[in-house]
């Protein structure tokens, strides 16, 4: 079998699929590694909520603007042909449609699209909750795509047939992409598209809490060469 | 003659005390460093404050001069202290979606008495707020947000108050500027009146009250 993708080569992966002249978001974690690989050749424009339409890779060292940040408040560049707006105008852009994909982690996504990504419980009296933009993007992008590896940290999956955790939002992820696997969310359910070279169907549906079918033309999942 | 420009930081700061509402502009670039300096050694305290999050006023919160915080995200590397009086109950703490805040922010500033958005509708984020069904969709009512202070931080200004921003360091400062009963710019420069050409005006006089120059932006988390 071949050896699980790390999180730089899911990113590159979900990088793939953006297609020339997209505009996208990229949440904190892994999405934001898609910035410094994506696919050569294509203007995909790149939207940081705090108020930058065109973000480029982070600067080389000594060339950095303190007034140049991405909503991470990591230092970034700009690329040619980039506008700065206000944060209210960014989130008008966010709910109003103007966003082609919002690339966003999660601790679980259901199979009916319920993304659950912000909090582990509002019980939790250790951790003030905090949400930030994932609320809006979730609801107001036109496609939500997911980064995440396919099992939490103590095996369970992050597939499941509903969210035990409280919702981001409901019905709003289109394609979840994991170490093992590219999922789709559909109509019809969970649907199996690229499977990792040596996993069957079983041994992804034994990591799988929902329940999967599988795609009729289902790829062996890409990776970077 | 109209002179906004205040000629040092307690005029700037002029009636900002104890249990005063404060609007906070910036996220990462463009945070009102020099005001909120000032705030600290004027030993303001018992604030609400509305923010992005916690990084941009981490040394209010270590001074524990804040009373309730309405932010989106409470979390950064400067966080522990509003994390350690959250937890023991010194801090009211209310959250909305980042989108959500902004817009309410918006919305005080341009007198409109709040709105519905498809944000947060089927998350705990709608407990307890109406919901409308607009063309098939469930849309949760937020309300505005105004504050008796802003304190931004601008690029350039002049004497009038029109004010220009420097790339991401825009951010919420537009919006906030429009939502304080007083509103305080802290500006790299002050610049001669007509200097700033009004197709770059961001920030249109009226909304600005008080103009403090502080030159480049020395903003540290400590």
């Amino acid at each position: 079998m071949d050896r699980p993708l790390t999180r730089e080569e899911i990113a590159w992966r979900a990088g793939q699929d953006i297609p020339e002249g997209a505009v996208v978001n990229l949440g904190f974690g892994v999405p934001l590694l898609i910035a410094e690989r994506l696919p050569e050749g294509r203007e995909i424009l790149l939207h940081s909520e705090n108020g930058l339409l065109g973000m480029g890779p982070a600067p080389k060292p000594g060339a950095e603007d303190p007034d140049i940040m991405n909503a991470g408040a990591e230092m970034c560049t700009v690329v040619t042909g980039a506008s700065f707006f206000a944060h209210v105008d960014s989130f008008a852009m966010i709910r109003g449609g103007h966003i082609d994909i919002s690339m966003l982690g999660a601790y679980e996504v259901a199979e009916n699209g319920d993304l659950a990504n912000w909090s582990t419980g509002l019980d939790d009296t250790e951790r003030a909750p905090a949400i930030g933009g994932a609320m809006d993007l979730a609801r107001g992008a036109k496609r939500v795509h997911v980064l995440a590896m396919h099992n939490a940290k103590d095996g369970s999956p992050r597939i499941v047939q509903s969210c035990q955790y409280p919702l981001t939002a409901p019905a709003c992820v289109n394609r979840v992409y994991t170490d093992i696997a590219v999922v789709d969310i559909a109509p019809e359910g969970a649907v199996l598209r690229e499977l990792l070279d040596g996993m069957s169907f079983d041994d992804v549906q034994a990591r799988t809490g929902a329940i999967l079918t599988l795609a009729p033309d289902c790829a062996p999942l890409r990776r970077p060469d | 003659m109209i002179d906004k420009v205040v000629r040092g930081m307690a005029e700037a700061l002029d009636g900002v005390g104890d249990g005063a509402s404060v609007l906070i502009g910036g996220m990462g670039p463009g945070i009102p460093s020099s005001l909120i300096d000032g705030v600290l050694e004027a030993g303001i305290g018992e604030l609400t404050v509305i923010s992005n999050g916690t990084g941009s006023i981490a040394k209010l919160l270590d001074a524990g001069r804040v009373r309730k915080l309405i932010c989106s995200f409470p979390r950064s590397v400067t966080g522990e202290s509003f994390e350690r009086q959250w937890r023991a109950g010194k801090i009211d703490l209310e959250i909305s979606p980042q989108g959500t805040l902004s817009e309410r922010v918006r919305a005080g500033g341009a007198g409109i008495g709040g709105f519905f958005t498809r944000t947060g509708a089927g998350t705990p984020m709608a407990d307890g707020k109406e919901t409308r069904v607009i063309d098939g969709e469930t849309y949760v009512f937020e309300t505005p947000i105004r504050a008796d202070f802003a304190l931004i931080r601008a690029d350039r200004a002049d004497r009038w108050g029109n004010l220009t921003y420097r790339k991401a360091g825009r951010n919420w400062n537009p919006s906030m500027a429009m939502a304080g009963d007083i509103t305080v710019a802290e500006v790299r420069a002050v610049v001669p009146l007509g200097d700033i050409d009004p197709d770059a005006v961001v920030t249109p006089s009226l909304f600005v009250q008080r103009v403090i120059e502080v030159g480049d932006a020395t903003w540290t988390a400590r």
